[in-house]
């Protein structure tokens, strides 16, 4: 091999090197910060405990785990079917001059700072459930909708290229046994792109549940179990965001101790995510 | 097995770059004749200790040779620490009772924490009884204390800030066999501008911010404790109860390096550091 080309190895292999090291460095920084507290409070307690007081020394984030999955939950509901009715319109029925519209919007979708969602959500979204519902307006509900609208570009982009992918046979076999266009879609082109469409909606899952700064300003981060979707609740990422500002000693731990359940939290979706056949029809 | 060569190499690489850097040689310190090349200890309250830091760095700003080291405690310790000449300035957030007196005492600013309600909100004023009724969650509706039927929204500050350390000390939300009281369903918000959007766009809301930061404010309305009006005039006068001082405590007069730094902090430019971090001055 020549001399340069074993330089541009090393140097490639230097960069996977160093983005694998930035998560092991993180990872062992978390747990090494976190599991103190873990250990101290016990694990059952932590996950299990309804009260969190951490400037008494009382950690328990039940109330967090259940509002996390609460709010994410809620945007799955609201837009898991848009954002597979899209991408079916998408790829396969809108013609190319609305889809040249409509393709950049999504990316534009995804490109919104998360923040701006969030002071969207506050001033639109939270008065509007104020005066609809009579109530303090910050709740599962507010942050499910605007989750619900953050997580549509994830959903979209990869379940139409799962079903851009199913094979131009499937649909022309469908057809020509006489099937109308909706019912190829519906029975045929669909069903084989359930695994690509199940691994957008677990990406989106994971979107939803990670997100922090739009999260805190709607939901109103009370750290108490919510009796319904319009009681205010706190997530486990706003638990950690609310409260870094001014945390230290054990209370810090602690907050890094609840980064250590979000981080278990994200990675068994993204194994889920890995697990999914990606060929069509499997 | 080139592989494995590489990562050894990257791996000396790795260590020969962090001996370097490990081994630069540390700066020496020589004292200075003024006494700002001396260092000094500060501790005590830690609802102080933020401000002082801030003063700290300023102060440094001008004089890089000193060195001040600022820890918490408690404005307890910080009083005792004062008085048994273990730090050289001691932090308090409370008065000093009768029994304290002998310590040189620095007032360095006024911490005011004003209540506030929406501005559409019929009520004029609370007692403290009131306020600690409801953050503590047995008052939940407005026409409990005198206004128009509503659930009222509390809103507070996120555990570990200082104006909420403040608010329920004050108020005696925090008490001292239960702790922190304040009704759990309270919604939290990480911010002083956060709590004030909040209040301003319900209708049903109370909440709480710094009076720097609230006095100004036409989105919200700030309300009298006890039938004292919030304003400056009554929290310099102790009128208004949701106030205390922040003092800085010596042993004796202090001399070097502790002197210079209280009289940097009284100066006008230390002041303008308090009043900056939405503190009052210590005088009008």
């Amino acid at each position: 091999m020549k001399a340069y080309e074993r330089v541009i190895q090393l140097v490639l292999f230097i960069s996977a090197i160093i983005a694998v090291l930035g998560v092991i460095l993180i990872s062992y920084f978390i747990i090494s910060e976190g599991y103190p507290v873990i250990r101290k409070v016990g694990l059952l307690d932590f996950l299990s405990g309804n009260r969190w007081a951490p400037t008494q020394g009382v950690y328990g984030i039940y109330p967090m785990i259940v509002g996390s999955l609460l709010v994410t939950a809620g945007a799955l509901v609201l837009g898991v079917p848009i954002g597979i009715g899209c991408a079916i319109f998408l790829a396969e029925l809108a013609k190319p001059r609305i889809a040249g519209i409509l393709r950049p919007g999504i990316e534009l979708l995804a490109g919104i700072p998360s923040v701006i969602y969030g002071l969207y959500g506050l001033s639109v979204i939270v008065p509007f459930i104020r005066k609809v519902f009579n109530n303090q307006g910050f709740s599962v509900l507010a942050g499910s909708i605007v989750l619900a609208v953050m997580i549509l570009p994830t959903i979209i982009n990869v379940s139409e290229s799962a079903i851009r992918s199913v094979p131009g046979d499937y649909k022309e076999a469908s057809l020509s046994l006489g099937s109308s266009h909706w019912q190829s879609i519906k029975n045929v082109i669909v069903p084989a792109a359930r695994s690509g469409i199940i691994a957008g909606v677990i990406l989106g899952m994971g979107r939803a549940i990670g997100e922090t700064m739009a999260v805190i300003m709607i939901v109103g981060n009370s750290p108490v179990m919510p009796d319904s979707i319009l009681s205010p609740v706190r997530t486990l990422t706003g638990n950690i965001g609310i409260e870094m500002g001014y945390a230290g000693g054990e209370h810090q731990q602690a907050l890094f101790a609840t980064g250590i359940v979000l981080f278990v939290f994200i990675m068994l979706l993204n194994i889920a995510a890995n697990l999914i056949p990606k060929k069509a029809g499997e | 097995m080139r592989i494995k060569k590489t990562l050894a190499s990257i791996c000396a690489a790795v260590l020969l770059i962090g001996a370097l850097t490990g081994c630069a040689p540390a700066e020496t310190k020589e004292p200075a004749a003024n006494g700002l090349g001396e260092s000094i200890t500060l501790n005590g309250s830690t609802s102080v200790q933020p401000l002082a830091e801030e003063l700290a760095k300023a102060f440094k700003e001008k004089n890089p040779d000193a060195t001040i080291d600022i820890q918490g405690g408690g404005s307890g310790v910080g009083i005792k620490s004062a008085a048994d000449g273990v730090v050289d300035i001691g932090m308090s957030s409370r008065e000093l009772k009768p029994e304290e007196k002998s310590l040189k005492e620095f007032k360095i600013a006024v911490d005011g924490i004003a209540v506030i309600v929406n501005p559409t909100n019929e009520i004029q004023g609370l007692s403290m009884e009131q306020i600690l009724k409801i953050y503590t969650g047995e008052i939940t509706d407005w026409k409990e204390v005198g206004g128009k039927e509503g659930k009222i929204t509390v809103v507070t500050r996120e555990e570990g800030s200082g104006t909420r350390g403040a608010f329920i000390e004050l108020t005696k939300v925090e008490s001292k066999s239960e702790g922190d009281r304040t009704v759990a369903s309270a919604i939290t918000q990480g911010s002083t501008g956060a709590v004030i959007t909040t209040v301003a766009g319900d209708p049903n809301a109370i909440g709480y911010a710094s009076f720097g930061s609230a006095k100004e404010n036409t989105d919200i309305k700030l309300i009298s404790v006890d039938g004292k009006a919030c304003t400056e005039e009554n929290i310099y006068a102790g009128e208004y109860k949701i106030s205390r001082p922040f003092l800085m405590l010596t042993q004796a007069e202090p001399t070097g390096l502790a002197k210079a730094f209280l009289d940097f902090i009284i100066s006008e430019e230390g002041q303008t550091v308090v009043s900056g971090h939405n503190y009052l001055k210590a005088v009008k």
